[in-house]
């Protein structure tokens, strides 16, 4: 079986105390120590003002990343199939729903419900981008991010042309914190595209025999990873923000991982 | 694709649902599940309250694993995926399975019996049980797979989008075999959620009626065992598949059914076909008024009046993230047993209808037939499937 080769064209980033790829670029080089304490809500460039506004927070932080993404990659958005990875996706409307199905079912509402699908922040980026590409919405409890990049490095070697992926979680609401650690957060976009075409970092996955996925060096971004399962990016991210190739191990699912060569 | 199966209110295993098709027998009840009144039909699968999980896996016990358990069980379809994994390897086979909200009603069970602090009782507090992933991590744990494991939680489209990506993993070396389906069951989430919608029916869904007035939620398991080279021994073939997103609005299908026809399309291309070559067409057909009124267009617009196609969801409710399966399996028993279901409960059609639509039940021998889904958020695809054989 042949490695996937893929070229990095566009990075996105929003997560608690690294609102860009810059500033995250240069927190995982040690240049600068993070205030991971707390997370604003974006306003993301692409999406209308009304759903700014209105939408759930994991929209918002997904479209935020992928906008970041799509604009250093120079891709139109419109263009770009879409690959969406979510360990639980938007746990506050979850909590709402179950909270209202609990007490008064018959009032729970329409527009909550229709949020409250796994692929509501693919959707929303699809409507307000004009994507009419396929999109899907992958789930691989705490390993999403890592299933995530397969199945877009897989579409990018089946069509030879560029994907886009987004891993966001949010922090759990309600009852749902007794049971889902998550206290933050956090999104991660990435525009892969095949080996040959652009410019960025090249990224070669294979599948690797089991074992403990790689850590970032910073205790502040390992101790994210235990707030955020899609911070598990942040090895890859830290070999993306290097100038030394890198071989990682990138977790994929509950027994299964990919062997990732980074060459800056 | 050398296996298949599928439960549902219609029956379990396929001889069950080739039968009431056969026979025009509905799976659907008055709404008997929730607590709270709802005036609707449902396809629920009996017996799944008395059948706990076999002992091991009750850390995943909930209604939607149950259900995937009955119908691992049918059709002797465990023992053939248990030989794929032997055969090929555990880090060789894949499961890829597509849910809509999977074990969402354990959450909602949750809620109804929480501590006096506010938080999940004991019973509640596995993590992987609240998410979309626990019906993955099931499957994984009974057949001990260990290769790439992924759910696809795309609503309505979910468990149509896992062959075609299934197949690009089979197809680009990451393995050599793919246990694909998807799984949904009843729960009040979705019950209420689309009655706040006022996308449910009073009645008995009627597909493509021009009386239709909404859906019939169901409750359905599916599975296919997916393998390299599977067209060995007459096997059913995936031909092709097409994905697209409507970009238009999430619980309303594009009006002139862009996304629906791009997937079509993107379908026909990948398996080299044209569509007077399609013999039987499984229809979306959720007897919403938006959705069938799209889909009846686009059908009528793009295939020839030979063609014929139909909606099963009068026999198993719509089934959400498990409809993509079920109506693959359906397709298959076309196929196989030459003959294609009507549309039950449609007695009069919307004049948006084409020649294509068969309301009765026909006698034919399909060698090729095409299965559409459509979900939420203008997510949309479309498979195409071979009589084994074909070269």
């Amino acid at each position: 079986m042949s490695a996937l080769q893929l070229r990095i064209a566009g990075i996105g980033v929003y997560a608690p105390g690294l609102p860009d790829w810059p500033q995250a670029g240069r927190a995982l080089r040690g240049e600068s120590v993070p205030d991971t304490s707390s997370l604003a809500r974006p306003a993301p460039p692409l999406l209308p003002a009304a759903e700014r506004r209105r939408a759930p927070e994991t929209v918002l932080y997904a479209a935020q990343a992928a906008a970041e993404a799509c604009a250093m990659a120079q891709c139109e958005p419109a263009g770009l199939p879409c690959v969406f990875s979510s360990t639980q996706g938007d746990i506050a409307i979850t909590d709402y729903m179950c909270a209202t199905l609990a007490s008064a079912p018959l009032e729970l509402s329409p527009t909550k419900f229709h949020n409250s699908v796994h692929n509501a922040a693919v959707g929303y980026w699809s409507i307000a981008t004009g994507c009419e590409q396929a999109s899907t919405a992958v789930s691989c409890w705490i390993h999403s991010f890592g299933a995530g990049l397969l199945e877009a490095a897989l579409q990018v070697a089946d069509t030879q042309a560029p994907v886009l992926l987004v891993a966001y979680d949010a922090a759990a609401a309600g009852a749902l914190r007794s049971a889902i650690p998550f206290d933050c957060g956090f999104a991660v976009a990435l525009v892969l595209a095949p080996a040959g075409q652009g410019s960025g970092p090249q990224l070669s996955l294979t599948p690797a025999e089991p074992g403990p996925a790689s850590l970032p060096r910073a205790d502040w971004a390992q101790a994210l990873i235990a707030r955020n399962a899609c911070a598990d990016a942040l090895a890859l991210l830290q070999a993306l923000a290097g100038a030394q190739p890198v071989q990682l191990r990138i977790a994929a699912g509950g027994e299964f991982a990919l062997s990732a060569q980074v060459q800056p | 694709m050398t296996a298949h199966t599928a439960t549902s209110a219609a029956g379990r295993g396929v001889a069950a649902l080739s039968a009431a098709l056969r026979e025009r027998r509905s799976g659907l009840r008055r709404n008997d599940f929730t607590r709270t009144a709802l005036e609707c039909w449902i396809g629920r699968v009996d017996g799944l309250e008395q059948a706990p999980l076999p002992a091991g896996y009750a850390s995943l016990d909930c209604r939607n694993n149950r259900l995937a358990w009955a119908g691992l069980t049918q059709d002797g379809f465990l023992e053939q995926a248990l030989a794929a994994v032997q055969r090929y390897g555990a880090g060789r086979v894949a499961i890829v399975l597509g849910t809509s909200t999977a074990s969402i009603g354990a959450t909602e069970e949750g809620y109804r019996e929480l501590a006096d602090d506010g938080v999940f009782l004991p019973a509640y507090r596995d993590f992987v049980l609240h998410t979309p992933h626990s019906l993955v991590t099931f499957v994984q744990r009974v057949l001990g797979a260990r290769g790439p494991a992924c759910t696809v939680a795309t609503a309505c489209s979910s468990s149509a989008k896992v062959f075609a990506q299934a197949e690009r993993l089979i197809r680009l070396g990451w393995a050599d075999a793919a246990v694909v389906g998807g799984v949904d069951t009843l729960c009040d989430s979705v019950l209420f959620g689309f009655n706040a919608l006022q996308l449910v029916s009073p009645q008995p869904c009627r597909p493509f009626d021009a009386g239709r007035n909404g859906i019939s939620i169901g409750e359905a398991a599916g599975f296919a065992l997916l393998e390299r080279g599977g067209n060995a021994a007459g096997a059913a073939q995936l031909l092709g598949w097409g994905e697209s997103s409507d970009a238009h609005h999430m619980s309303s299908p594009h009006p002139q059914g862009r996304g629906a026809r791009q997937a079509i399309a993107g379908a026909l291309q990948r398996a080299g076909l044209d569509a007077a070559d399609i013999g039987y067409i499984n229809l979306h057909g959720t007897a919403t008024p938006a959705n069938d009124a799209v889909e009846a267009a686009v059908v009528a617009d793009l295939f020839p009046a030979q063609t014929r196609a139909s909606s099963t969801k009068g026999w198993t409710g719509h089934t959400l993230g498990a409809a993509g399966i079920v109506e693959a399996v359906a397709c298959l028993i076309a196929l196989e047993q030459g003959f294609i279901p009507g549309t039950l409960n449609c007695s009069e059609p919307d004049p948006l209808c084409g020649p294509q639509l068969a309301l009765d039940n026909e006698a034919a021998a399909p060698q090729v037939a095409l299965s559409s889904s459509f979900g939420f958020g203008g997510n949309n695809a479309a498979l195409i499937f071979g009589r084994g054989g074909r070269a």
